[in-house]
């Protein structure tokens, strides 16, 4: 594949009171044509806000635009543009080229994931995973039979548990996880933050049907806690302390 | 790494950049686990030399009065101490014990887990086990 390097400044009329730039080092890779990914390069100039994604947009837009990324709602929202940048795994439309602090942004496909082209890949296994776990409320009446209009919360009760419903399913703490990075059965911080998600809703009563699950040889005991998955997390989630939590009420420890 | 699953694999597992002292003191525990596992076996291994009887028990003894010897029985403290300060942590977070409580998450979204109390605990770790590693080599070393 080509390397290409080019500046941005003549070809891009629209970014106009540019300062800087930065070399974006794109990794692509298409495994029905590739043997192994490569990166192309190009200098792109970006202002205090630009984000990441945009700078990978301002190269489909001109320079090449059959660079494969998926994103969607720009607001780290959607949970579609996972990547690695400079390493870590980041939402690209969450992460300004500014806060990178250099002059080389290297973006490449997220691991623990498998590459469909170049920066996008595929969610099955964490969405199978994710739903492996039972994410909904489990109870023998429904809203419909019961006499009251709905499960009434107070504010405490909600408090356990509203942490861990921001999951937006980005994939980011499955690929900083280092158990992950070797054991693709595991299930996971994403699907592991939502079991407890639901075994913290006093609303739910599916506890024995998730623990169940869950503990299993590829299950929550596989967790070190190293806590990568926290320190990726977007949305604050906080996996490794659901977890732990998790593994709390599993060896008695917790309520 | 196949390019199918993409996973890290042990290259990224063993990685510990990146993801703070936590990641560190992940990757440390799993070498002193190991590390002290090889120590377990073989110390097995040397006792048993006491079927030898006294001479073989003396002549395998001073392997460890050579400065290899003292170097090497240095370390096996250092992983002991640290294997121990950390895993008492471990034990605790893996109950669940000081690892915050949820809260409504807020920009810049740090995470409660990775909280001074472990941070404090992974540091002490590395500070006892440095400091019985010194006591050790001025024992050995100052005789
Ligand atoms: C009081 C002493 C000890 C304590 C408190 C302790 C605690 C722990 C804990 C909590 C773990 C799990 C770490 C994790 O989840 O990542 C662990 C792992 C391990 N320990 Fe120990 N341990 C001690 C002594 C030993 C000894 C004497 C040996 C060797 C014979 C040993 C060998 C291992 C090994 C091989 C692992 C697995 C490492 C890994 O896969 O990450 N430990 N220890
Ligand atoms: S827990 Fe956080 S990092 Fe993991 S999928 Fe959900 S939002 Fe993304
Ligand atoms: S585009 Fe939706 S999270 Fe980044």
């Amino acid at each position: 594949m080509a390397q290409v390097s080019s500046t941005a400044d003549e070809q891009a009329p629209n970014l106009l009171s540019t300062s800087k730039s930065v070399l974006l080092k794109i990794s692509r890779f298409n495994p029905e044509s590739d043997d192994s990914s490569k990166f192309m390069e190009f200098s792109i100039p970006y202002q205090k806000w630009t984000t990441v994604l945009e700078a990978i947009l301002d190269v489909k837009k001109h320079f090449d635009h059959s660079v494969a990324v998926r994103y969607s709602c720009r607001q780290a929202t959607c949970g579609s543009c996972g990547m690695l940048i400079n390493g870590k795994p980041r939402l690209a439309c969450f992460t300004k080229i500014s806060e990178l602090d250099s002059d080389v942004v290297t973006v490449e496909p997220m691991n623990n994931f498998p590459v469909i082209r170049d920066l996008a890949v595929r969610f099955e296994k964490l969405f199978d995973k994710h739903q492996k776990i039972k994410p909904y409320v489990i109870r023998d009446d429904t809203e419909l039979e019961s006499d009251q209009r709905e499960f009434l919360q107070s504010p405490e009760e909600v408090e356990q548990y509203i942490q861990f419903a921001n999951c937006i399913k980005c994939g980011l703490c499955n690929s900083a996880c280092p158990t992950m990075a070797t054991d693709s059965s595991f299930v996971g911080p994403q699907a592991l933050a939502q079991a407890y998600r639901y075994v913290a809703d006093s609303r739910d009563k599916g506890n024995d049907d998730r623990l169940n699950i869950i503990d299993e040889s590829h299950g929550i005991w596989r967790c070190h806690f190293a806590g990568s998955c926290s320190q990726v997390c977007p949305k604050g989630v906080d996996p490794a302390m659901g977890i732990q939590f998790l593994r709390g009420y599993l060896l008695g420890f917790r309520n | 790494m196949t390019k199918d699953e993409n996973n890290g694999g042990i290259k990224r597992m063993v990685n510990p950049n990146r993801f703070g002292i936590e990641r560190i003191a992940y990757l440390l525990m799993r070498l002193t686990g190991l590390g002290l596992l090889g120590y377990f076996i073989a110390h097995v291994y040397e006792t048993s030399n006491i079927l030898r009887g006294r001479m073989g028990w003396d002549d395998f003894l001073a392997m460890t009065q050579t400065t290899e010897g003292h170097i090497f029985l240095v370390l096996v403290i250092g992983m002991c101490v640290f294997h121990t300060g950390n895993g008492i942590r471990i034990m605790l977070g893996h109950g669940g014990v000081g690892v915050g409580k949820p809260a409504r998450p807020d920009y810049p979204y740090d995470p409660a887990s990775q909280n001074y109390r472990h941070k404090i605990g992974i540091y002490s770790s590395i500070v006892l086990a440095a400091a019985a590693m010194m006591y050790g080599m001025a024992v050995m070393f100052g005789e």
